[in-house]
């Protein structure tokens, strides 16, 4: 178990501050981003940065799998997944197919959400406002931008502040995934290099990005005011990064995992949780490959279970994989939005 | 005084820091622990089921053999918090908003009817005060996430706290259920009342 000094409360009292801030600084017509300002709130109130930021909690030592359709969708509920993701094509479709892709086709989304019990999440290109306002109107639980999709944008992000629904973005850096949480998202995770089956990309970002932590912490004042010149985000939040030791929203794993050691291996890396993309429904055995999936990655830290998970399925049926270094430059998906 | 968590998914690291803070806001000596096989149950003096997907919990202890043991060691009567989808695995009813009954493995030991995602999705996420005056303590800040609600609360389970007539918070006997969030809160008042209970 992994303890913090700071409470969730606490953190949101961090990033409601940072609005505070741009109350005062708001008269001198600078500073547009961040939360809405909490005195101004009538309770009840949905869809604030807190809510938005809880909802991911929730999500915690779970496994969310991509799917594309409602057969696929009851398998992941009935094997334990924590949400889906819907997309049109699995990412490794994606790299096979292709030509632009897009955001799934909101029919589908809707029909796996009239489905299931979980929550469900779909993806939008990187900057394409309006597929996320969409997806917003149709109201699916969070959305991914995500550098699986044919970024829309070359040069910015959706201002996720400005969305009563939660975003998570991919990361290979604490710069990057920094610059995504001052931006509005609510959630992080690898970028890794989607569908691949190959998990060392993913193992190299989570490395990064928790070395970077470390180092963080190790930093002075003026060190820390330099580092947040070089990440190009508000120094407010890398110092509360340094005092939290973990990034101060939740952080998956995702980008290559395709079996129950795999999983493990992130958790212990110290993801959060675990995306699936194309390592289930692009194997042979995805029922049980799901399940085993979802057991290794609540008990990582029991490695007899992580064995009972890994037995379940054979490596065999595990999908082929591509080697990274096989990849021409333009092929990568990670260097898409930094 | 040792506080298991069921560790498999879930609001669990927060829970765990909560706990932490009302046991030295109530002076009592103890430790956290996370409770994912059937041995982490031993010498466990209180329970906490964190907010998490009930199914998700429910199939992952239920294939790591824990939801019998761990069902046993509530129906003996050690004291236990659920939060949201631990709300859930307690109750002895369940059904879901939108898409109905559904089989899910749960505890179901507390006598309530809950239905899942009663408020509606994400999006009708909220957060809210809540009054605990009903437990000598004042209100608290919390957030409800895609939040059950109790509906029904028969045999010895009382309604403690209402948000607009629908009950967050019930107690039966030993179990403490809560379709709101005392971990991502402001207060600890709920796990120094699941601590009081305990050491009762």
């Amino acid at each position: 178990m992994r303890l913090y000094e700071l409470s969730f409360w606490e953190v949101e009292e961090f990033f409601y501050k940072l609005a505070e801030i741009k109350d005062v600084i708001k008269e001198a017509g600078l500073l547009e981003y961040y939360p809405e300002f909490k005195k101004d709130l009538k309770l009840p109130a949905q869809a604030t940065t807190m809510v938005r930021h809880a909802f991911p909690v929730f999500q915690k030592g779970g496994v969310v799998m991509d799917v594309t359709n409602v057969e696929q969708a009851t398998i992941a509920e009935n094997a334990g997944a924590v949400a889906v993701m819907v997309l049109d094509k699995l990412p490794y479709d994606v790299r096979k197919a292709g030509g632009v892709a897009r955001m799934a086709d909101p029919k589908v989304i809707e029909e796996v959400m009239n489905s299931i019990t979980i929550p469900v999440m779909a993806k939008v290109r990187i900057g394409h406002y309006y597929e996320a306002k969409v997806l917003e109107a149709l109201g699916v639980d969070m959305i991914d931008e995500s550098e699986v999709l044919t970024p829309a944008d070359e040069e910015h992000h959706i201002n996720k502040w400005e969305f009563r629904v939660p975003f998570v973005n991919g990361a290979r850096d604490l710069g990057e995934a920094l610059r995504r949480i001052a931006e509005g998202a609510a959630m992080i995770r690898t970028k890794g290099e989607p569908g691949t089956g190959n998990v060392s990309e993913a193992v190299k970002h989570m490395r990064i990005v928790m070395k970077q932590l470390r180092e963080l912490r190790s930093l002075l004042p003026e060190e820390r005011l330099k580092k947040a010149r070089e990440f190009q985000v508000p120094v407010q939040l890398v110092d509360l990064t340094a005092k939290l030791g973990r990034l101060p929203v939740v952080n998956f794993a995702a980008g290559g995992i395709a079996t129950p050691a795999d999983a493990a291996l992130m958790m212990w890396l110290g993801a959060d949780g675990i995306f699936v993309g194309s390592g289930i429904f692009k194997s042979q055995d995805p029922e049980q490959r799901a399940l085993a999936i979802v057991l290794a990655t609540s008990s990582w830290d029991k490695p007899e279970v992580v064995l009972e998970a890994q037995k379940t399925i054979s490596e065999s049926k595990t999908m082929m994989g591509i080697d990274i270094r096989q990849l021409k430059p333009e092929e990568l998906m990670q260097v898409r939005g930094l | 005084m040792k506080v298991g968590i069921v560790a498999y998914q879930g609001s669990v690291e927060e829970h765990a820091l909560m706990t932490y803070r009302a046991m030295k806001e109530l002076g009592y000596q103890g430790e956290v622990v996370e409770v994912k096989l059937p041995e982490d149950l031993k010498d466990v003096d209180a329970l906490i089921i964190p907010g998490g997907e009930s199914t998700t919990i429910g199939i992952v202890a239920k294939r790591a053999g824990l939801l019998e043991p761990l069902t046993d060691k509530i129906r003996e009567g050690t004291p236990v918090l659920g939060t949201c989808a631990g709300a859930i695995m307690l109750a002895k009813e369940v059904t879901d908003a939108k898409v109905g009954k559904r089989s899910q493995p749960l505890i179901g030991l507390m006598d309530v009817k809950v239905i899942r995602n009663y408020y509606g999705r994400q999006r009708e996420s909220f957060e809210a005060e809540v009054d605990l005056a009903s437990i000598n303590e004042g209100r608290i800040h919390t957030v409800f996430i895609r939040a059950p609600a109790i509906v029904e609360v028969k045999g010895r389970a009382m309604a403690l706290s209402k948000l607009d007539n629908v009950v967050v918070f019930a107690q039966q006997d030993n179990m403490i259920a809560t379709t709101f969030h005392p971990e991502l809160s402001n207060s600890t008042a709920i796990h120094k009342y699941l601590l009081r209970l305990a050491k009762a």
